[in-house]
């Protein structure tokens, strides 16, 4: 059966029976690193396609469709507009800190991609801490976030940045939950073992309803930290009060704008690992024939049929519903997701000791 | 220079410490006109709201004195362009008062239908352009799709989609297309189907609730103060449809029922227009299919001349009463015409709600309110 396994086996061997180990090291890290770079713009130019064609469908109309066969090329010609205008620095403003924090959120949203498990073989860092290491990382993009509003020289732009960071920071607090909860499952935090313990099934299946719930609650909260509709006031308060990214044109804010894509497939990503086996295809339990027919469809294709599963998802939120104020959206997280989640968490416990999962 | 000036710096001062002003408008991307809020903030909470008028002022009322009684109506379109076809029919029910013309019963029921499916669209557009303003952007398409059938039902009798100048004094200006009847029926079915399809998509919605219930409230005695008439004033209780108080043409013969809700917040204004919405199709419904035969304009004269002295007339537009007062001093052009807009009165009271909501409630009361800017400023 077709495996990329075979591909980065065989290059790592010839790799290493020609060179010195430290140049094939090297060579490694040049090949890991444009590929990751690769898939960044790739993503990107994607997500931002099917973001626009899926808004249309749903409002009945047809989206881009002019620029190259079915309008593909329209993002590219977008992005070329962007690096031709002018990157203006406004006057006033903290010039360091100005130009550091579309880095920052762009490096953040690499850096997470570092544990995940693209297909069998096929991860960059099987780190043993991976699941602490992609929480611990998520957070770094909101200093880019506050960098940004504060260097901006711009109120607006500041009141934008601090609503938008104490929303990332409270909904972080439920997504970790929610994690916890497969953790206690798993009772590991490596990627891989985490995924082949779902080896006889996925543990939205076999951890039945407290799995249920902290799906729901991570879907919620993932939707909050990646500033999406219906919680985007600190994009849409455009209205009122400028967004944290105002200031920025050109290149600097095609980083931001394929940061927030970017970090959308990412929380999918972890999503799909907890929650929905990640590379590992739909198995049930010990029906060996059917496991094995299921394993003919390679794991890659599992698992990016997954994430844009949700990816549809959460793109679908955002054009169906309306925006939260931001009292109202504080409220959600505090006195319902958090308490909520706790006691998940309990059952969760509960269910790990009793064995009364799958 | 200006003594306006003075007023502006003065009032837009803060009082005190950590109040900061800032300015919405007057082009915003909601889509209310060109309006401009100077709004005072103390942290997130409104202080005190006042909006800035006269940028789309163009004279309408100065300009029609140099105008003829026929001439005048079609400026009248352009003020509240959503609903063109009441506000012709107002400045036509004033005239007519005047001259003491006697409209054939064909052209009063094609009046009334023509009203009520422009009362129909200009809901829609408001319904869409709300939650639009709220944030979800696919009803604003959903709503275009119903306006777009009404619009070419009135492309095909009146000419135009927008400003349609048909309601002339003595009746309406051309025979209507032979279609007509056929459409309107179609678009009765199509309407009845989609519009509990939008009631569940936004009405239904616990994230528009909130956003909208005791957000804005104006009680009833404030909503008479200010002069608020329309779904505005409905929404707080007050009884105020000009259609059942000051019956003009067939109204009094047809059976609907005026909307009032007591919730006194925006939800309750949301409510009144989505219910107006289905009691205007109850309407059209009953006139369909009992057009009188006959002409569709009375006989009068080329060149009309009011005597001496001043009328008033007041039809219900989808935002309020539309008054038309005309000073006449027997000659062929008015000697004054004031006209009374619903919109004006309406947003004089969106100081008294906002004060002590937060920023995004604001755009929530203004959608409620259903200002149309070229009908504030004339």
């Amino acid at each position: 059966m077709f495996s990329l396994e075979n591909i980065t086996n065989t290059i790592y061997i010839w790799l290493n029976s020609t060179f010195h180990p430290t140049l094939a090291l090297t060579f490694e890290f040049v090949i890991v690193g444009t590929l990751a770079i690769g898939l960044f713009a790739i993503l990107g130019l994607g997500l931002v396609y099917m973001e626009r064609k899926v808004a249309a469908v749903m409002q009945i109309r047809l989206g881009p469709n002019r620029v190259g066969p079915k309008g593909i090329f329209q993002t590219t010609a977008d992005t070329l507009k962007l690096v031709m205008k002018e990157g203006l620095t406004p006057e006033g403003s903290d010039k360091f800190l100005f130009n550091l924090a579309p880095f920052i959120v762009m490096i953040a949203a690499m850096l997470i991609l570092a544990p995940i498990a693209f297909a069998k073989g096929f991860q960059m860092w099987d780190i043993n801490i991976g699941v602490l290491y992609v929480s611990a990382v998520s957070s770094i993009s909101v200093i880019g976030i506050l960098m940004a509003g504060w260097a901006s020289n711009n109120k607006y732009s500041l009141l934008g940045a601090m609503r938008s960071g104490a929303q990332i920071v409270s909904y972080e607090l439920s997504a970790g939950l929610s994690i916890i909860s497969i953790i206690v499952l798993t009772g590991s935090l490596q990627f891989s073992e985490i995924i082949a313990s779902q080896q006889n099934g996925w543990w939205i299946f076999k951890g039945h309803i407290p799995v249920i719930i902290s799906f729901v609650i991570f879907i919620i909260a993932a939707t909050a930290e990646t500033n999406r509709a219906p919680f985007d006031l600190a994009e849409a308060e455009s209205e009122l009060t400028a967004g944290f990214h105002t200031e920025y044109s050109g290149m600097k804010f095609a980083l931001f704008f394929l940061a927030e894509y970017i970090n959308i497939f990412i929380v999918c990503a972890i999503g799909a690992t907890l929650f929905l086996g990640g590379w590992m295809p739909f198995h049930i339990g010990n029906w060996t024939s059917f496991n094995h027919i299921m394993d003919f469809i390679p794991s890659s294709i599992w698992f990016f049929g997954k994430i844009f599963a949700l990816i549809f998802l959460i793109m679908w939120f955002r054009w169906t519903f309306p925006r939260l104020r931001v009292d109202q959206l504080l409220n959600l997280e505090w006195k319902y997701l958090l308490p909520i989640g706790m006691f998940n968490l309990l059952l969760m416990t509960l269910m790990a000791i009793m064995g009364w999962h799958f | 220079m200006y003594k306006e000036t003075e007023i502006i710096t003065e009032q837009g001062t803060p009082n005190d410490e950590g109040d900061m002003v800032i300015n919405i408008g007057p082009q915003h991307p909601s889509t209310h006109g060109v309006l401009q809020l100077v709004v005072t903030l103390n942290g997130e909470t409104i202080k005190k709201v006042e909006p800035h008028l006269g940028y789309i002022h163009r004279s309408i009322e100065k300009m029609c004195e140099s105008l003829s009684y026929r001439q005048f109506i079609y400026v009248t379109s352009r003020m509240d362009y959503l609903s063109s076809h009441i506000n012709n029919h107002g400045c036509a029910l004033c005239v007519e008062k005047g001259m003491q013309i006697e409209v054939p019963p064909r052209a009063k029921v094609i009046r009334l239908l023509m009203d009520e499916l422009t009362r129909i669209a200009s809901h829609e557009l408001w319904w869409g352009a709300m939650a639009m303003d709220l944030g979800a952007f696919t009803p604003f398409f959903l709503a275009f799709r119903e306006r777009e059938t009404i619009t070419d039902i009135m492309e095909d009798t009146c000419g135009a989609r927008l400003t349609m100048n048909y309601i002339v004094p003595g009746g309406v200006m051309a025979e209507l297309h032979p279609d007509f009847q056929k459409r309107v029926k179609a678009f009765i079915k199509l309407f009845r189907e989609k519009a509990d399809q939008y009631n569940e998509l936004v009405t239904g919605n616990i994230i528009f609730q909130n956003r909208m219930k005791k957000v804005g409230v104006l009680s009833k005695e404030d909503a008479i103060s200010y002069g608020c008439t329309g779904p505005t004033a409905r929404g707080s209780g007050v009884r105020c449809d000009i259609r059942k108080l000051y019956p003009y043409e067939v109204y009094d013969q047809l059976k609907f029922e005026e909307i009032i809700e007591t919730g006194c917040d925006s939800f309750a204004r949301y409510l009144v227009r989505v219910k107006e919405m289905y009691q205007s199709i109850s309407i059209i419904e009953q006139l369909i299919d009992n057009i009188p035969e006959g002409d569709f304009q009375a006989k009068t004269k080329a060149v009309l001349k009011l005597p001496k002295g001043e009328f008033y007339t007041r039809v219900e537009t989808a935002r309020g009463e539309f008054g038309v007062y005309i000073i006449s001093e027997g000659a062929t052009t008015p000697y004054r015409i004031k006209f009374r807009s619903p919109g004006f009165s309406n947003l004089s009271a969106l100081d008294h709600m906002a004060r002590g909501s937060k920023i995004g409630d604001l755009v929530a009361m203004m959608g409620t309110l259903d200002l149309v800017i070229p009908d504030i400023d004339r």
